[in-house]
């Protein structure tokens, strides 16, 4: 398998080469050809792989490609861990990133950046397959950090915007800082096991939870949850978790199809993967567990209440993947990483699909992204249409629907999870978070899918004039990505989460295996749909899409009135808790201050000034006041000299 | 046969010779002169040779052992002892390779674009280019201490002609800095000579020298290097320097004459005084700390392109010497290499860095005359080859994973986070401030509308510029995404070093 | 009868006679390269004493030394002289400041 595996990345590598460098040279319609075919063969292969491991009974593969240097004892190496996790991981990458590539074709038409746009895609594929591929430490930085880079260069794909390019520095900055929490984490590791290589690690991570550190004079930490936490602290940055997630919003400011690409289905989700990934060591830290449900569970609901005072499609759509991140995060805090993983791949079908309709809709518009100026689209665009209130229905957890499933019993996860025992405080702060987040959830998503497709037509004659559906190139991506969206939770649902599909990729303390408990009292995915109406999730999500409807349907005056009357919330909301003030006054401004402060009095005022010229002029002065018995003539230099030899004379005779 | 037993001579005495045979038959002429065309074939070539024949160091060297290689010794003043001693080991030919890998490109890179006296400048740099790959190459004390010295002329005159505006504080202030230090370092070869009597370097590592004089030593030597390197706070000269010297001279300050200071110590410092070097490392990682978080607040706030790269250069520096001097604070049985190495890929990574980002800001230069970051923006619209190049150096500048700046880097805040959670704690630092402040500048310049009509009127990079920062930009990424043969070549003589430095001297 | 210390005296009396012109003249160099001849005289005159009062020659052979290089040292001081009379049409001494800090 393994020259299949260096096909699945190199395809997309050699692609984006081709593209990149080659593409005036081959023109538009090559470059999307070679493109799609690098990804196409990495799909097929991809999906094959997983078919191997479904059905085929194939082992988890460790693989070394090269060795990337020796020394110290330390193996740093590039190479493969092709397991369950990664395969499905694989699969969910390489589809939604072809499915993206086609949809470019449509949305990226008319752009000049044609080429690039294709290759930096490709690039991402190719980046995003090292990470979930990687079988250590290094690599998984690597990858880690070339998505990040192709993020910065999609974000801001169209230079010449103030605001995109405003957008990526930021999501570079950002992503820098948890960054730089994820390689102490990844120190911490070679600290303890002077190894880089994962099965390495996990199996010596006994004797890292054996050992204490005291970071703070008088603290005495357990070095597994300094390591933990550190390596979440890279996971927030990528997966977006407050307060790292300012990113994210802003980086709408990128094309559309890379929002649905990079920004929901799958780069943002890295860190999600990241801590599956590492389960072994999760499970031997409840703190860092603890960390990692609390902020998940902010980010969940805090981050959802952003999305109901958002007027770009676009970022409704960010603020609502945010909210999702979060969900999965408490997942992963509730040591129920299938059920994370599971609502990550369902999420990255239905999410891409509401970024791609909403992309739909936007070339539409004309590049109008304001939903106040939009309504009643729902005639002109029937495939949008539908395709749209598919993802919405699954994004809320409608019965039946992929996000129904995952949502559900990641819920029910927390629910059940033994965090009721462990640290009540804990237990309700996530619980609550995640069960009135769907209530918002259901909210936002329909306000907007109220304001889009029905009720008054707001946008104006010109724009209405040329409203029609898109081509097939956008069309069949959203319907191949509706189909998952609507059905895959149905067929997925009882292997990926109870028949143990996952095996040895994620090892979970047998305490904390709530999954293993929720599947005592499985009984088929029918009998859950059937269930549906009997959990309060479930009178949530209507009760949201019920007041969407009052609120902008219904009775379109009230949320003005609404706003008037509770001001100082909507402001709360609107300046989003005064993150971005903090983040880009605070930390960035400050910076800044700190900078010009040490370069103008540290280093031109007391280095330069007093120490360096300081000591020049000195000399200079010095030599001032001995110049004054520099006469210039010569009778006193002669006087100087007896002057000089005569008491050196005299010295000898007398003194001596 | 001969060839290989005086391949470090002819590595030395090459391109001085050429150099001299260039200012010999040179004219002052203007550069469009037919001579003056002539006098720049001979340059390249004669740098082109000397890079051939250096590759013959490569192929020639057994990376197996830690031992002196190429070694050639004649006697040179008997009275006191000296000889003309050379000799290459697994650290030094790293860097005599990237001398004779960066000298060609900045040949190349001031082609056309020198102006006045083209082949006195060219002369500059390979008797420059020669006299480093001695520093390099030198096992005698006192004959390193000349190349030293040397070094300086050349460079004080590629600055004090070729230069900007204020060329001349610049020049003063880079020659005075740089020669205090060495005269300190040729007070401690004295004492040493008087103690070993002989200026033999592999035999003063061997000598036994008492603590007292092992920190004045070291203090000697520290001011000689530190002023090179630079660290902070004898680090202001360098940002001056480069905004006045011209883009090849800054290349050449940053890629090379910086690792002077760099393989001073590694070379004298920590084999000589390896128990003053553990007394003082303390204060040498907090001066590399301080180097590397300090720095990079003043790197965001420069206007100026080649004064936030030389800041940049510092900051980067200051993780070689954070990367030397960890060894004493690591309790562990693994960790001291590592860091070691880490420092050594760093110098030869920002040698390739820091030398392609000043030839981007040349590339600028040359059209503009501007190295104002306020001069520009929106460049991506009407040079969008170079553009890419110049964001993919910016990210290797900010240490990005596949390019040679992660390498170095990493090493070192592995090795670091095994001493204490702190130093690494301010060390990995550098991920958010290096990104922050190459980005920033990268967003000005090259990001935007286009800002005025200089920039409208950019013509993309020419052949030659193509050349030059095409071969960096894969060398950058062949460093970066395989730096095995790299370590592997320095690995043994890392390992025997710090074996060495284990050893106490005082008995 | 006139013994060593009646030339010890003499010479010593050329010399700070030698001196005081060098100090006190400041007007013509001329008179100052006369100055310095007068001092060399004075030294002449200890070695030639003493060479008779120990009775070593090697003083008087010193003599000659000294007056062949005083008479190349006057040629050599005087044609500085000419050159300096013929570029500042002075060789007043109080104008030759060029030297003063």
């Amino acid at each position: 398998m393994y020259s299949y595996y260096l096909a699945i990345v190199l395809a997309p590598l050699a692609a984006a080469i081709v593209a990149g460098l080659f593409g005036k040279q081959i023109g538009r319609t090559a470059a999307h050809s070679v493109t799609i075919l690098g990804v196409g063969i990495a799909t097929a292969l991809s999906a094959l792989v997983l078919y191997r491991f479904v059905w085929g009974g194939a082992e988890s593969e460790n693989i070394s490609v090269y060795t990337w240097a020796v020394t110290d004892g330390l193996r740093m190496e590039v190479g493969f861990l092709v397991d369950r996790l990664t395969a499905l991981m694989m699969t969910v990458v390489t589809f939604v990133s072809l499915m993206v590539h086609v949809y470019t074709i449509g949305y990226m038409h008319d752009d000049p950046g044609y080429q690039r746009f294709f290759s930096y895609i490709s690039l991402f594929t190719f980046a995003m397959l090292m990470l979930v591929m990687s079988n250590n430490f290094l690599q998984l930085f690597f990858g880690w950090e070339a998505v990040g880079l192709v993020s910065y260069l999609l974000i801001g794909f169209w230079f010449k915007r103030e605001t995109a390019i405003f957008a990526n520095l930021k999501a570079f900055l950002v992503n820098r800082v948890g960054d730089f929490g994820f390689i102490l984490g990844i120190a911490g590791i070679v600290l303890y096991t002077n190894s880089l290589d994962y099965a390495e690690v996990f199996s010596q991570a006994d004797a890292i939870a054996a050992q204490s550190v005291s970071v703070l004079p008088g603290t005495a930490w357990n070095a597994m949850t300094l390591i933990c936490i550190l390596l979440f602290i890279g996971a927030m940055g990528k997966s977006a978790q407050a307060p790292l997630h300012v990113w994210l919003p802003d980086s709408m400011e990128g094309p559309t199809p890379i929002s649905a690409l990079i920004h929901a289905a799958t780069m943002v989700t890295a860190g999600i993967f990241m801590v599956a990934r590492m389960s072994p060591l999760y499970e031997l830290s409840v703190h860092a567990l603890g960390t990692v449900m609390i902020i998940g569970a902010i980010t969940a609901f805090f981050m959802g209440l952003l999305g109901i005072v958002q007027n770009d499609i676009k970022r409704v759509v960010a603020y609502s993947t945010l909210s999702q991140l979060g969900y999965m995060t408490v997942a992963l805090g509730a040591s129920a990483y299938g059920a994370a993983i599971f609502h990550l791949m369902t999420h990255a079908f239905f999410k891409a699909l509401l970024f791609l309709a909403a992309g739909s809709v936007i070339i539409a518009m004309h590049h109008e992204q304001d939903i106040r100026k939009m309504g009643g689209i729902r005639k002109y665009m029937p495939i949008t249409y539908w395709t749209s209130l598919i993802g919405s229905l699954a994004l809320i957890g409608f019965p039946g629907t992929a996000g129904f499933f995952s949502k559900d019993l990641l819920i029910e996860a927390v629910a059940d999870s033994h965090w009721a025992e462990t640290d009540a405080l804990v237990y309700w702060i996530a619980y609550l978070s995640v069960l009135l987040g769907v209530f918002v959830t259901a909210l936002y998503s329909f306000r907007m899918f109220f304001l889009v497709f029905h009720g008054e037509e707001r946008m104006d004659a010109e724009t209405k004039s040329h409203l029609h559906e898109t081509p097939w190139v956008v069309t069949v991506p959203l319907i191949l990505l509706a189909i998952p969206s609507a059905v895959i939770g149905w067929v997925t649902v009882g292997p990926v989460l109870f028949d143990g599909y996952f095996g040895e990729a994620i090892v979970v303390d047998h305490a904390h295996d709530v999954l293993a408990h929720l599947g005592e009292h499985w009984h088929g995915a029918l009998s859950l749909v059937t269930h549906a109406p009997m959990t309060p999730v479930f009178w949530l999500a209507a009760a949201g899409v019920l007041v969407a409807w009052f609120l902008y349907l219904k009775r379109p005056e009230l949320p003005g009135k609404i706003r008037e009357r509770f001001q100082w919330a909507y402001n709360l909301l609107d300046r989003k808790y005064y993150f971005d003030d903090l983040w880009i006054r605070g930390f960035a401004g400050g910076g800044r201050k700190l900078g010009a402060f040490l370069w103008k009095k540290g280093d031109e005022v007391v280095i330069d000034g007093v120490l360096v010229n300081g000591t020049a002029n000195t000399v200079g002065r010095l030599a001032g006041v001995m110049r004054q018995i520099q006469t210039g003539y010569l009778y006193t230099y002669a006087f100087a000299m007896i002057i000089g030899l005569t008491a050196f004379l005299g010295w000898l005779i007398w003194l001596k | 046969m001969e060839l290989t037993s005086h391949l470090l001579s002819i590595l030395i005495w090459l391109p001085v010779a050429g150099g001299c045979a260039l200012l010999a038959i040179g004219d002052a002429g203007d550069a469009g002169s037919s001579r003056a065309g002539a006098m720049r074939v001979t340059a390249l070539a004669v740098s082109l040779l000397t890079l051939l024949l250096s590759l013959g160091l490569y192929t020639g060297f057994d990376g197996t052992t830690a031992a002196m290689q190429f070694v050639e010794r004649v006697p040179w003043i008997e009275a006191i002892g000296a000889s003309y001693y050379l000799g290459v080991d697994g650290i030094s030919v790293p860097l005599i390779l990237l001398t004779t890998f960066i000298t060609p490109l900045v040949v190349i890179a001031g082609w056309d674009t020198i102006k006045s006296r083209p082949a006195q400048y060219f002369a500059a740099f390979l008797i420059l280019e020669g006299l480093m790959v001695g520093v390099f190459a030198a096992l005698d004390g006192l004959l390193f201490y000349v190349f030293w010295e040397f070094m300086l002329v050349p460079m004080f005159l590629i600055i004090g002609v070729w230069g900007g505006q204020r060329r001349i504080y610049a020049t003063l202030k880079f020659f005075l800095y740089t020669f205090l230090g060495s005269v300190l370092m040729l007070v401690s070869f004295v004492y040493l000579y008087l103690q070993t009597g002989s200026f033999d370097l592999l035999g003063w590592m061997d000598a036994p020298v008492a603590m007292q004089a092992q920190k004045f030593i070291f203090i000697a030597f520290l001011l000689a290097f530190a002023v090179k390197v630079p660290m902070w706070p004898v680090h202001t000269w360098l940002p001056d320097a480069h905004v006045e010297a011209p883009t090849g001279g800054s290349v050449i300050l940053a890629a090379i004459m910086l690792k002077m200071g760099g393989y001073g110590f590694v070379r004298l410092s920590l084999p000589i005084v390896p128990d003053a070097s553990g007394y003082f490392s303390a204060l040498m990682i907090g001066l590399s700390l301080v180097a590397v978080v300090y720095i990079g607040f003043v790197a965001l706030m420069q206007k100026d392109m080649k004064k936030l790269i030389a800041y940049s250069s510092i900051a980067h520096m200051g993780f070689v010497t954070l990367g030397f001097f960890l060894l004493w604070h690591i309790s562990g049985a693994t960790g001291a290499v590592l860091g070691m190495q880490g420092g050594m890929v760093q110098m030869i990574s920002h040698g390739l860095i820091s030398g392609a980002m000043f030839l981007c800001v040349g590339v600028l230069y040359d059209r503009v005359h501007s190295r104002k970051i306020a001069d520009y923006g929106g460049v991506a619209n009407t040079m969008p080859a170079f553009a890419a190049f110049f964001v993919l150096f910016a990210m290797a500048n900010a240490g990005l994973p596949g390019t040679s700046g992660f390498v170095g880097e990493f090493m070192v805040i592995m090795a670091s986070f095994k001493a204490n959670f702190w130093i690494a704690f301010f060390a990995a630092t550098t991920l958010v401030l290096g990104a922050a402040y190459t980005l920033w500048m990268i967003k000005r310049v090259v990001y935007g509308e286009v800002a005025n009509e200089n920039v409208a009127e950019l013509k993309d990079m020419n052949r030659r510029e193509w050349l030059v920062l095409g071969i960096l930009a894969v060398s950058v990424l062949v460093v970066g995404l395989w730096p095995a043969p790299l370590v592997e070549m320095m690995d043994p003589t890392i390992q025997n070093l710090i074996e060495r430095i284990a050893l106490s001297k005082l008995g | 009868m006139i013994g060593l210390q009646h030339y010890l005296t003499l010479s010593a009396m050329l010399f700070v006679l030698s001196i005081a012109g060098i100090i006190i003249n400041r007007r013509n160099l001329i008179l100052l390269l006369m100055c310095i001849e007068l001092m060399l005289l004075a030294v002449n005159f200890n070695f030639i004493a003493f060479s008779r009062y120990l009775g070593d020659t090697l003083g008087q052979v010193f003599v000659f030394f000294i007056l062949t290089v005083a008479a190349a040292e006057a040629a050599i001081g005087l044609a500085i002289l000419v050159v300096l009379f013929r570029n500042r049409r002075s060789i007043n001494v109080q104008e030759l400041n060029t030297m003063k800090g």
